[in-house]
C-alpha cells in the first residue's frame, strides 16, 4: 500500500458525508418525535416551553393504561406459545439430518414472514367470522402467535445450527436418558437464542398494527391501536409521549437481543 | 428464582385472563370519537360500580363492518337513525326495551317511539345534529350560502378542502345538491353524482372523520365538512373564532344517533343500567356539554352550557332544510360503494 | 421422563404444533379467502352463498350505470401506483443504502457492529411510530416548513403532505434498513484485494466499481431489493397517514373494502392479486439465485 495510497475504494468519495447524512434521516424524525413530546402546548408543533405534563397526563389516562395492559399480556401470551412451539420445531429442523418434508415445514414456518401483512389481516378476519370465534382478545393473541413463531425459530435454529453435539453425546454416554440430556444439556445451550427468539417475538407483538387493527374486538385494543385513534383524530404531545415510550420499549428488548446474540457469537467462536 | 417468575408471569396471566374485559362489572362501550365525556362514565362508575371501557370509530359504515365482521362483545354502541334501520333487519341488535326504563319518561313526547325504532324495543337518545361544511372566514372569501361552494370550489377553498372519509353523509349532501331524492335508484342521478364527485376531487385536500376541528383552526384545510357540535368546539374551546358552520340554501343533514346493545354482548344488564342513566336530564347534559349537540331530554336545559342556548351552529335557520338520511336499499347501497371506491383511487 | 425413542415419531410432534397452528390459522385462512373472493358479497358486510367470479372482473371491467360492461382502468392505476411507488422505495432504498452499507464493510469490526446496530434499532421500531414522525416533519407547520416560514422563504405552505411524494417518503424511510443489511452481508464476504488487483491493472475507478464490487454484492442487492418491495407493495400505514386517503394503495384498497366499505370478495380478490405480485418477485429471488448457484458450479 504505497503509491495506491491515492485509491482507497474503500472510502468511496462522499461515502462518510453520505452515511453521516443517512443516520441523520434514519434518526432525525424519533428525535423530533422526542423533542416534541415535551412540549407543553396542545398544538404538538407549536413549540411554547419543556413540560413533562403530557407524560403526567398520558399516565394517569386510564384508557392508555389499560391499552398498555392488553399489549403488555398479548405480547406476554403470544410470545410465550410461539417460543414453545418454535423451540419443539427447531429441535426437529435444526439438526443436521434430512429427512422428507424438511424443507416443506422451513417453508410453513416461514409463510408468516412472507405474506403481506394486510392479506394475512383480511384473511384471518375471515377466518374468525368463518369458524364464529369472537374478535376480541383471544383473536388478537391467536393471530400475533402465528405471526411470532417465524421470528421465534430463526434465532433458536441459529443457534442449534451453530451448536456441536459433543456434549450431549458425552451425557448419552454417561447414561442420562433423552429427557435429562434435553433438560441439563440442550436446553442450558440453547437458552440464549429462545432468549433472542422470545425478544424479538415480544417486539414483533407490541408493534403489531396492521393484523391487529382487523382482528381487534371489545376490549382489546392495544398502543398501537390507541395511538393510530389519537393521530386520526388529531395531533396532541400525548400521542409523542406514548410514541416515545413505546420506542424506549422497542429500544431496550433490540439492545437486550443485541447484547445477548453478540455475546453468543463470541462464546461460539 | 426461576420458579417465582415462572408463578409470577403465570398468575399475571390467569389474573389477566379472568379479569378480561368481559368479567362482569365492566361495560364495553364502542362509540365514535371525541364523543363521550370522561365525567360522564365516571359518574357512572361511581353510581353502579360499572366501569366502562371505551373504543372508538369513525363512522357508521365502520360501526357496521365491524359488527357485521364478528366483532361482538360490545356491549353498547352508537349509531345514527338510518344504520339503526339497517343493524335490526340485519339481526344484529339486543332488545333492551327502553320504553320500560324509569327515566324514559324525560324523553321528548317528539322523539318517542321514532320511526327507526317505532317500538322503543332498541335505541335511547343519544345526541342529534346536523351535518355540512364549515369554512375560515378570515381564510376564505365566500360566504358559504350555497353547497355550490363545497362541491364546486374555486378560489382559496381549492385544494384545501377536508371530505368525510365515507360516503355516507357527504353523498346525503350531494342529493340534496342535485336536487335528488333520498335513496335515489336511477342511474342518471348516480352518474350525475360520480361526476360531482370526481369534479370535487382535485380541489380535496383530505378524505378524513377525524380530527376536523383541529385541521380546520390550524389552517390545514380553509373548508370542511363537518358536524354542528364539533365545529361549536372549534368555535369555542379551541379558540377558532373565525370557524363558520356554514348553512346552504339546499339544506343540510340532521342525524339522531342512539345507544343500542349489539348481539353477543356480555353485559346486558349493565348496558340497560347505562341506557337509563343517560336518560336522566343532568346526565344528558354531560353529554351535551361535552359533545355540544342538542339532545331529545328537555329537562336538561337548566344544566346546560349557557353559550349552546343561542350558538349558531346549534340553531338551524328558518327555511333552510333539513333531510334526514335513510336506510336505503341494495341497489343504491353498491352504486354509492362503487362511486366512493373509484373517487378515492 | 422418557421421550419417544422411535425419530419419525419425535419429529411427528415436534412439528405438529407448528404445523397445526401455522395450518389452522394461517393457511386455512388463505384458502377461505380464497373462496369468499368468488362468492357474492353482501351489501351490509360478509358474504352471500353463490359462485362468481365478478370480483375479479371487477379489476378490469366494471358494470357501469347504464349496466353495460366496460373497461375501467380505475383499479389499474391503483395497482399501478402500488407497484410504481413500491419501485420507488427500492430505487430509494438502493441508492440511499448502498453506500452505507459499503461504507460499513470498510470499517474495523467494532465500528461495524456499532454501526450495524444502529441501522437495525429502526427495523425494530414501531412503524406507525415512525410514520407518525413524518407528519410533524412533513406538515404545514412541521419542523421544515416552520423555520422556512419564520425566516421568510416561503411564505405559502410547501403542500408536502398527502401526496405521492409524502407516502414515497415514508415508504423509504420504512424499510431502508431492509436494504442496508443484506448488501452488507454480501459485501462483507467481498475481498478488497480484488478491487486493489483491479486498479493495479488500470481498471478505472468506475470500473472497478462496476467489475467487481457490484457483481460480488449481487446477491445482497436482490434480496434487499425484494425485501423492500414485498411490504412496500403492500403497504398501508404510509398511505393512510401521509397520502390523506386519496391515493390508495393495494394494502388501503383492501382495507377499505373490509373496514367500511363491507365488500368482502373484492377485497379478497385484491389480497390475491397482491399475493400473487409478492409470489413472483420471490420466485424471481430464488431463480436467480438457483442460477447464481449453477455458475459458480
Amino acid at each position: 500500500m504505497s503509491k495506491k495510497k491515492s485509491f482507497t475504494l474503500g472510502e468511496l468519495p462522499g461515502a462518510k458525508i453520505w452515511t453521516l447524512a443517512f443516520f441523520i434521516y434514519l434518526y432525525a424524525p424519533m428525535v423530533v418525535l422526542v423533542v416534541y413530546s415535551f412540549n407543553e402546548n396542545r398544538r404538538v408543533m407549536n413549540w411554547t416551553g419543556f413540560s413533562l405534563d403530557w407524560y403526567a397526563k398520558a399516565f394517569a389516562n386510564d384508557n392508555i393504561q389499560r391499552a398498555a395492559w392488553n399489549s403488555l399480556m398479548i405480547a406476554l401470551v403470544a410470545t410465550v406459545c410461539a417460543v414453545t412451539i418454535a423451540t419443539l420445531a427447531a429441535l426437529i429442523l435444526g439438526r443436521r439430518n434430512n429427512f422428507r418434508g424438511k424443507d416443506t415445514s422451513t417453508g410453513l414456518i416461514s409463510l408468516p414472514l412472507v405474506v403481506p401483512e394486510i392479506a394475512t389481516a383480511v384473511a384471518t378476519l375471515c377466518f374468525f367470522a368463518v369458524v364464529g370465534i369472537q374478535l376480541g382478545l383471544i383473536s388478537v393473541i391467536i393471530a400475533h402467535t402465528v405471526f411470532c413463531i417465524p421470528f421465534a425459530f430463526l434465532p433458536i435454529r441459529a443457534r442449534l445450527e451453530g451448536m456441536d453435539d459433543t456434549l450431549e453425546q458425552a451425557s448419552r454416554d454417561l447414561y442420562a436418558n433423552d429427557w435429562q440430556t434435553f433438560r441439563y444439556v440442550t436446553l442450558p445451550l440453547l437458552m440464549p437464542g429462545i432468549f433472542a427468539g422470545a425478544m424479538l417475538s415480544f417486539i414483533i407483538s407490541i408493534d403489531d398494527f396492521i393484523i391487529t387493527l382487523m382482528v381487534a374486538g371489545a376490549g382489546s385494543t392495544t398502543l398501537p391501536l390507541y395511538i393510530y385513534g389519537m393521530i386520526r383524530r388529531g395531533i396532541t404531545p400525548e400521542v409523542n409521549v406514548i410514541s416515545t415510550v413505546m420506542l424506549a420499549i422497542s429500544i431496550v428488548f433490540i439492545t437486550a437481543y443485541w447484547l445477548l446474540t453478540r455475546r453468543q457469537s463470541v462464546t461460539t467462536h | 428464582m426461576k420458579k417465582l417468575l415462572i408463578a409470577a408471569v403465570s398468575s399475571a396471566v390467569l389474573s389477566f385472563a379472568a379479569s378480561g374485559a368481559y368479567a362482569a362489572g365492566e361495560l364495553n362501550f364502542y362509540n365514535w370519537t371525541d364523543y363521550t365525556p370522561d365525567d360522564l362514565l365516571e359518574k357512572f362508575q361511581k353510581e353502579t360500580g360499572i366501569k366502562v371501557n371505551l373504543d372508538t370509530y369513525d363512522s357508521n359504515e365502520t360501526l357496521l363492518a365491524k359488527l357485521k365482521s364478528g366483532a361482538t362483545g360490545y356491549d353498547l354502541a352508537v349509531p345514527s337513525q338510518n344504520f339503526l334501520e339497517i343493524m335490526v333487519k340485519e339481526g344484529l341488535l339486543e332488545e333492551a326495551n327502553v320504553a320500560s326504563m324509569p327515566n324514559y319518561k324525560y324523553v321528548d313526547a317528539r322523539f318517542k317511539n321514532p320511526t327507526w325504532d317505532p317500538e322503543q324495543k332498541y335505541s335511547s337518545p343519544w345526541q342529534m345534529g346536523t351535518t355540512s361544511f364549515v369554512i375560515r372566514t378570515d381564510l376564505y372569501d365566500g360566504d358559504c350560502s350555497s353547497l355550490k361552494e363545497f362541491f364546486e370550489p374555486t378560489g382559496k377553498a381549492v385544494g384545501q378542502l377536508g371530505v368525510f372519509k365515507t360516503p355516507e353523509e357527504v353523498m346525503n349532501q350531494a342529493h340534496l345538491y342535485l336536487g335528488q331524492e333520498m335513496c335515489t335508484e336511477k342511474n342518471e342521478d348516480f352518474k350525475a353524482l360520480q361526476k360531482l364527485f370526481e369534479g370535487q376531487k382535485p380541489a380535496v385536500k383530505i378524505y378524513s372523520s377525524e380530527g376536523t376541528p383541529d385541521r380546520i383552526v390550524d389552517g390545514t384545510v380553509v373548508m370542511s365538512s363537518g358536524w354542528n357540535g364539533d365545529m361549536f368546539n372549534a368555535r369555542t374551546k379551541e379558540g377558532g373564532t373565525t370557524v363558520k358552520y356554514c348553512y346552504p340554501k339546499e339544506g343540510v343533514v340532521g342525524w339522531f344517533d342512539s345507544l343500542v346493545i349489539p348481539k353477543g354482548a356480555k353485559n346486558i344488564e349493565a348496558a340497560k343500567k347505562f341506557m337509563d342513566f343517560v336518560m336522566k336530564p343532568e346526565n344528558m347534559a354531560l353529554v351535551s356539554n361535552f359533545a355540544s349537540y342538542a339532545n331529545a331530554i328537555p329537562d336538561s336545559a337548566p344544566f346546560l352550557n349557557p353559550e349552546l342556548a343561542d350558538a349558531p351552529e346549534l340553531k338551524v335557520p328558518n327555511g333552510i332544510p333539513i333531510a334526514f338520511g335513510q336506510s336505503c336499499g341494495e341497489k343504491y347501497i353498491k352504486a354509492v360503494d362503487k362511486i366512493w371506491t373509484k373517487l378515492l383511487q | 421422563m422418557n421421550l419417544p425413542q422411535n425419530p419419525a415419531t419425535r419429529r411427528f410432534l415436534g412439528l405438529l404444533p407448528a404445523w397445526l397452528v401455522i395450518g389452522i390459522f394461517m393457511v386455512m385462512p388463505m384458502m377461505i379467502l380464497l373462496v369468499f373472493s368468488f362468492m357474492e358479497s353482501d351489501p351490509y358486510g360478509g358474504v352471500d352463498p353463490g359462485f362468481t367470479i365478478e370480483a375479479y372482473r371487477q379489476i378490469l371491467f366494471d358494470l357501469n350505470f347504464d349496466d353495460e360492461l366496460e373497461f375501467d382502468p380505475v383499479y389499474l392505476i391503483i395497482i399501478g401506483r402500488s407497484i410504481l411507488l413500491a419501485l420507488i422505495a427500492v430505487f430509494g432504498c438502493l441508492i440511499f443504502g448502498f453506500p452505507v452499507a459499503y461504507y460499513i464493510t470498510r470499517q474495523e469490526r467494532r465500528v461495524q457492529n456499532m454501526l450495524l446496530y444502529l441501522v437495525t434499532i429502526p427495523f425494530w421500531t414501531n412503524l406507525l411510530v415512525r410514520t407518525y414522525a413524518w407528519i410533524l416533519i412533513l406538515s404545514g407547520d412541521g419542523v421544515i416548513e416552520q423555520p422556512l416560514k419564520s425566516l421568510g422563504i416561503i411564505e405559502n405552505s410547501l403542500e408536502m403532505m398527502y401526496t405521492n411524494g409524502a407516502v414515497a417518503t415514508g415508504l423509504v424511510y420504512s424499510y431502508l434498513p431492509l436494504m442496508v443489511l443484506p448488501i452488507y452481508a454480501s459485501l462483507e464476504k467481498l475481498d478488497f484485494r480484488l478491487v486493489e488487483a483491479a486498479h493495479d491493472l488500470y481498471a478505472s475507478r468506475f470500473q472497478a466499481f462496476k467489475q467487481v464490487i457490484v457483481p460480488l454484492a449481487k446477491p445482497g442487492i436482490i434480496a434487499g431489493c425484494i425485501l423492500v418491495f414485498v411490504p412496500s407493495v403492500g403497504a398501508f400505514i404510509a398511505p393512510d397517514l401521509l397520502g390523506g386517503g386519496k391515493k390508495l394503495m393495494l394494502g388501503s384498497l383492501i382495507h377499505l373494502q373490509f373496514a367500511s366499505s363491507r365488500n368482502w370478495p373484492f377485497g379478497g380478490a385484491i389480497a390475491m392479486l397482491l399475493l400473487a405480485f409478492v409470489m413472483i418477485a420471490l420466485l424471481w429471488q430464488l431463480r436467480s439465485a438457483r442460477k447464481r448457484m449453477e455458475e459458480s458450479g
